[in-house]
This record gives C-alpha cells, sequence and structure tokens, in this order.
C-alpha cells in the first residue's frame, strides 16, 4: 500500500469516527461548536503522528509483554507535551477543552494505531496513517461540530448564517450532540451503501 | 448535608456519562444486555473508588512536594493500569465469584476515560480524601445507573423494526440522546437542595 492509500484509508475508508465509531467521549463532549471540534481534532492528530512515528521506530526495543504499557508511556508523554504547548500559546481553547486534553491518553483511537499498524510498519507508512486518521478524525469532529453549531445558534465557525432566533439551544446542549452524531452515522451509512 | 448534596448532583445533575461525556466507550459498548451493565456498573464503581484514593495519595504526597504536578497525566495512567491488573490478580485468587462476575470488564477498564476523568476532577475541585471518595462513588454510582436503564431500552429495541441505515449504532445514540434530555429535568436540583440544606 502506498503512503497516499494509507492517508485516504484513515479520512475515507476507516474514518474513525463516522466508520470504526472510536474515540466517542471528546467527540461528543467537545463539538458545541465548529472550531472547538476543530481544536480538539488537530490536538489529537499531533499526538497521534507523534505517537505513532515514536512507536514505530522503537517496535523492536520493546518486548511484547510490556507493549502496551510502554505505548501509553509513548502517548502520555506527548500529551503532557501538548498540554504545556496549548497553555502556553492558546490559552482560551485550553480552558475550553479542558478535561479532554489530558483524556486524550486514554482515547482508544491512539492506542487502536499504536498497535493496528504502527507497531508493524516502518516509520514513514505510520506517519501517514497518523496524519490520515488525526485528518479523519479533526474533519468528523469539525462537521460535527458545524452541525450543532448551526443548528443550535445558526452560526457556523462564529458567522451568522440563519438568525439566532431560529437556533434550536438543545444542539448545543449534551443531548444535541448525541442525537446530531446519530444521524450523521445513519447518513454516512446510508452514503456507503449507494 | 455537603455529602448528600455531592451524592445526588453527580448521580443526577451531573451525570458523568449523559453530561459530562464521560465513559462514553462502555456507555455504547457494553449495554446490550442489563446484566453486563450491572456487571460493568459494579466493576467502574470498584475500580473508580478505589483508583481515585490512590491517585489523590500520590498527587499530594508524591506530584506536589516535589513539584513535579506537570507529570501528573502519566502518573495516572501508569497507576490506574497498574492498580487495575492488580485488583485483578487480588480477585482471581481472594474470591473467585465476584472475579466470575467482573472479570471480563476489568481490562477494560483502563481504556475507560470516566476513572482518569474523575481522578483529574478530583484534584482539580481541591477536595478533601473523604469528599473526593463520596464524589468518585457517587459518580460511578451516576454512570452505572445510566448504564443499567440504556441497556434496558436497547433490550426492546432490539425488538424493534427500525430503518436500515439508522440501525446499530445510529439509534443508540439517538436513544442516548433522549436519555440525556430527560435527565436535564434534574438541572437545577443542586440548587434547590443547596438552598435547602442552607449551604449558599
Amino acid at each position: 500500500m502506498n503512503n497516499f492509500k494509507v492517508l485516504m484509508n484513515g479520512i475515507v475508508k476507516e474514518n474513525p469516527t463516522f466508520v470504526l465509531l472510536l474515540g466517542m467521549c471528546p467527540t461528543l463532549g467537545t463539538t458545541s461548536s465548529a472550531l472547538n471540534g476543530m481544536g480538539m481534532g488537530l490536538a489529537t492528530a499531533f499526538v497521534l503522528v507523534c505517537s505513532n512515528v515514536v512507536i514505530s521506530l522503537i517496535k523492536n526495543l520493546i518486548p511484547d509483554m510490556v507493549r502496551i504499557p510502554a505505548f501509553v508511556v509513548v502517548i502520555a508523554s506527548f500529551v503532557t507535551l501538548l498540554q504545556m504547548v496549548m497553555q502556553a500559546y492558546v490559552p482560551a481553547l485550553y480552558a475550553t477543552l479542558g478535561l479532554f486534553i489530558p483524556l486524550i491518553v486514554v482515547n482508544c483511537i491512539l492506542l487502536g494505531r499504536a498497535e493496528a499498524f504502527a507497531a508493524k510498519n516502518g516509520a514513514i507508512p505510520s506517519f501517514f496513517d497518523g496524519l490520515g486518521m488525526g485528518l479523519g478524525f479533526t474533519i468528523a469532529l469539525t462537521i460535527l461540530g458545524g452541525v450543532r453549531e448551526f443548528l443550535g445558534t445558526g452560526k457556523v465557525f462564529g458567522f451568522t448564517i440563519m438568525p439566532e432566533d431560529y437556533g434550536m439551544l438543545i444542539f448545543v446542549l449534551a443531548p444535541g450532540a448525541f442525537i446530531a452524531l446519530g444521524y450523521l452515522i445513519a447518513i454516512v451509512n446510508k452514503l456507503k451503501k449507494a | 448535608m455537603e455529602y448528600v448534596l455531592i451524592f445526588i448532583t453527580a448521580i443526577f445533575v451531573n451525570n458523568i456519562v449523559l453530561s459530562q461525556f464521560l465513559g462514553i466507550c462502555p456507555f455504547l459498548g457494553v449495554s446490550k444486555k442489563v446484566e453486563t451493565a450491572m456487571g460493568m456498573g459494579a466493576a467502574v464503581a470498584f475500580v473508580l473508588t478505589l483508583s481515585t484514593i490512590v491517585t489523590y495519595v500520590i498527587q499530594k504526597f508524591v506530584l506536589d512536594p516535589f513539584g513535579i504536578a506537570y507529570l501528573q497525566t502519566i502518573a495516572f495512567i501508569l497507576v490506574i493500569a497498574a492498580l487495575v491488573q492488580m485488583v485483578e490478580i487480588i480477585l482471581k485468587k481472594v474470591s473467585p465469584a465476584l472475579y466470575q462476575a467482573l472479570g471480563v470488564f476489568l481490562p477494560l477498564i483502563t481504556t475507560n476515560c470516566c476513572i482518569l476523568g474523575v481522578a483529574i476532577l478530583v484534584i482539580q475541585k481541591d477536595f478533601d480524601l473523604l469528599t473526593g471518595v463520596v464524589y468518585a462513588f457517587s459518580t460511578a454510582l451516576g454512570f452505572a445507573l445510566a448504564l443499567i436503564v440504556f441497556a434496558g431500552i436497547r433490550e426492546q429495541l432490539a425488538l424493534v423494526n427500525i430503518p436500515k441505515g439508522m440501525r446499530g449504532m445510529s439509534i443508540a445514540l439517538v436513544t442516548a440522546g433522549l436519555l440525556a434530555m430527560a435527565f436535564m429535568g434534574f438541572s437545577g436540583v443542586d440548587k434547590g437542595l443547596s438552598t435547602l440544606f442552607g449551604l449558599d
């Protein structure tokens, strides 16, 4: 498989949110607006790319028995790095995403890709796999955030499209996250068959 | 009275799954049968309470005195992973019956984000140890309640004729949304209670 195929695989064919249904907590918890969704997606993508590359490089040094804890430590190190960088340069976004930044550690996408891809492939394909999966996740979160923001407040990325009075506030609140994602998955299922 | 308020708030008002979006994976994954939902709920309650105590001690006696609080994420996830393994080994030896009931769920718990989430929240909210434990236990009860109610609904859903595209995860998410809407009815109860108890 060439690198371009690996990249597109993560974005379309095995999209982590709409197809594999992984990493549901941040997907639902941070998508109250398109911008927040995109921020969370990019943060996850950064950790995913770094951890995938490092794990593919050190995979031969790790004994098989302690594979999973070793992967978790690598992922947790990059998350800590990300926390510090975000706190320094984008404090507002860091405050909005809050608890979900440290929780990237337990996002199943990261450990899943480390185990399923990076542990079996070289550094370069692993880089593209991380990038593809990360971008697929980012795109999915941005779409979900956009849909919720539009239905809830009539805006997308803060630009008013529909008067705010027509917005249904429920879509910005917790129940709207579940319902919006449920219908988006139904649409993707429909498109997949067609 | 303060503890009663924390208890009720954590279960109903700020339900960990339906309003804080933590622990969604097991909520969607192991909710096809009421029985397994109960097993998962019990396992989470057990580990969550235990891990909150251990991570609290680590934060206050290791990370804070040495000024290495920035290592919180790494330290906590390692402690939780080790703790889950240990609980599994001890349960197997001490109580095979309990191990039979909870065993399959234990490995899944390490990557359950509500464990790490609650451990970090307890530190962030600056609770003392007892308050933290009450908070962790009631949060786990809230998780179990949501999981069992949801599993009950899904058992009924299995018998219904659902449009093709909506089958599986899609209808489950919409159902969870309606359940979350029902739990929104509790919002404001915490304010009322704290006025009632004279805590304002």
